[in-house]
């Protein structure tokens, strides 16, 4: 059987539509059905992470959706540095710029936390140069929740000299106190 | 260096080893990472992506690389080459199918030792990706973060305290990790226990993927391990966690080894010598049954069935039996149908040249 569309090719996708109740058998050659959109799914073709990401975000941002209507409307559908809307990341999967983390910023926690098993902070690596103050920080933190181990143990000496180690870090970074 | 090496040799991680390499075939640290005041690459025009590429290239000419020999990249636009070379580029896994479609406004640079490669304007500006051969994610973090750390001497990294590096994906905001192992588990197949055991990697963050063909239906017998977080866990622990699993992994396929030898000996030797014969002597080989019958060659050797052939006859074969390859071997445009006589006749000829005998 020829294609219905072109009338050149042998038809090889045929399947039933139902359109409003409405049902015609159709015809196509795949090259036809891809153009038309009509296939779907050749698998590893369309299917991607991102459709699936795309799937998630629709769903998050149904969420965000429904509780704004209590809290009022997020300033930041659109990030202030490249322009993207969230709707636009949502379809794409994909941030425009760095500054979109900014500007979507807490409607994206939900998402983050779905995707990195409850997680939204970082503990990894921090850059060198330009991470230096960050990495002095997140130092001092890992440091106080020794600190705070050690007593809870007992261990005063040793807490002693975290204490110190502390300050003296505090002081390099000019953030003295909590 | 020029394009021309690096798209006719075997690349390192090809032809040597490593350890457990009789079921880890590679290793393969990614780092995505981007630079501050600058649109993604999927909203950046032709001259901004341009300019990354000039900053990467800057970075890579300034003073921690090229100290040494062996640092040294050479940095290819992926506009100037043929589409053949991309493609061969894309075949040896030195850059992506992502970068093939975005050659435009693409670039590598590439170690000339080929462990390790940066692509440029990918999804993130910059995908900095180490591949070793055999087991070593330590050894591959090393070389990728000590790399990274180079190129931030010079580079703006986009980092935030409390998402970590930003990357144009949230599945990879954070450390921008993605470390994998290419594991060859044909007995953990032969024996059915694979389902069994890949259900149960889901429960800690990691996904396991064949490495070709879709999802589980692993062709050859080959599967990719990876880690799926990249947020609230530091790059330390996602090594550790896939080097343990990989292990259990490797005790796991040498008990079925064990297991296959002593209860159905008869068997195993009987599909191996088959697909022996089928590589030495047929006329036509489709890519799938390449890899099909390689992986048998490839427990062959490991189980002492086959002697006589190197053990990367796998992963060498696996790429170098690829289209492109295939293509730039014979000189001409290949039909579908002329490169699985092409194949077949590569394949022929590294199976029998040598000393290889059952």
């Amino acid at each position: 059987m020829l294609c219905q569309r072109c009338q050149q090719r042998d038809s090889t996708v045929h399947f039933t539509k139902i359109l409003n109740g409405n049902k015609s058998e159709i015809h196509l050659c795949e090259t036809c059905a891809r153009e038309n959109g009509e296939l779907m799914m050749k698998t590893g073709e369309h299917f991607s992470f991102q459709n699936l990401l795309s799937g998630l975000l629709g769903f998050e941002q149904l969420g965000s959706q429904s509780q704004a209507v209590g809290g009022g409307r997020s300033a930041s559908s659109r990030c202030t540095t490249c322009g993207l809307s969230y709707q636009e990341f949502a379809d794409h999967g994909r941030f425009g710029c760095a500054d979109c983390y900014q500007s979507f910023g807490t409607r994206l926690e939900p998402l983050l936390r779905r995707i990195h098993g409850g997680a939204t902070t970082h503990t990894g690596k921090v850059p060198h140069r330009t991470g230096g103050i960050i990495r002095q920080r997140k130092e001092i933190e890992s440091l106080r929740q020794e600190l705070q181990q050690m007593i809870q143990l007992e261990h005063f000496e040793e807490a002693a000299l975290l204490r110190d180690r502390i300050r003296e870090l505090e002081q390099k970074t000019g953030a003295g106190g909590m | 260096m020029s394009i021309k090496d690096y798209v006719q040799d075997n690349s390192c991680w090809m032809s040597d080893e490593g350890p457990h390499s009789d079921i880890v075939i590679s290793t393969r640290i990614r780092l995505a990472r981007n630079l501050v005041d600058h649109p993604f690459p999927m909203l950046a025009s032709d001259q901004e992506a341009e300019e990354i590429v000039q900053k990467v290239g800057a970075a890579l000419a300034a003073e921690p690389f090229g100290k040494q020999e062996g640092d040294r990249f050479e940095l290819i636009e992926l506009d100037t080459i043929t589409q053949l070379d991309l493609q061969t580029l894309e075949e040896k896994y030195l850059i992506s199918s992502t970068l093939v479609e975005q050659a435009d406004k693409g670039a590598v640079a590439i170690r000339a030792d080929e462990l390790v490669s940066i692509m440029i304007n990918e999804e993130d500006h910059l995908r900095l990706q180490v591949l070793m051969p055999g087991l070593q994610l330590s050894e591959a973090w090393e070389m990728a973060t000590r790399i990274d750390d180079q190129l931030e001497a010079s580079l703006n990294y986009a980092f935030d305290e409390r998402f970590g590096y930003l990357t144009a994906c949230p599945t990879n905001v954070g450390t921008g990790i993605r470390a994998s192992v290419m594991l060859h588990l044909p007995a953990l197949v032969a024996t059915g226990q694979i389902n069994r055991v890949l259900s149960a990697l889901g429960q800690v963050g990691l996904v396991v993927r064949g490495v070709h063909g879709e999802g589980t239906e692993a062709i050859g017998n080959l599967f990719q391990l990876s880690n799926q977080i990249t947020l609230g866990q530091s790059e330390e622990e996602v090594i550790y966690s896939l080097e343990t699993v990989a292990q259990k992994m490797i005790e796991h396929e040498t008990q079925a080894r064990q297991y296959l030898l002593q209860e159905s000996r008869e068997d195993i030797e009987d599909r191996i010598a088959r697909s022996f014969g089928i590589l030495a002597y047929a006329r036509r080989l489709s890519a799938k049954e390449t890899m099909q019958r390689l992986s048998d060659i490839r427990l062959g050797i490991d189980l002492g069935v086959i002697k006589g052939i190197s053990k990367n006859i796998l992963k060498e074969l696996m790429v170098t039996t690829q289209p492109a390859f295939l293509q730039k071997k014979s000189g001409v445009a290949l039909a579908p149908g002329e490169q699985d006589w092409r194949r077949a006749e590569l394949v022929r000829e590294r199976l029998r040249s040598g000393a290889g005998h059952i």
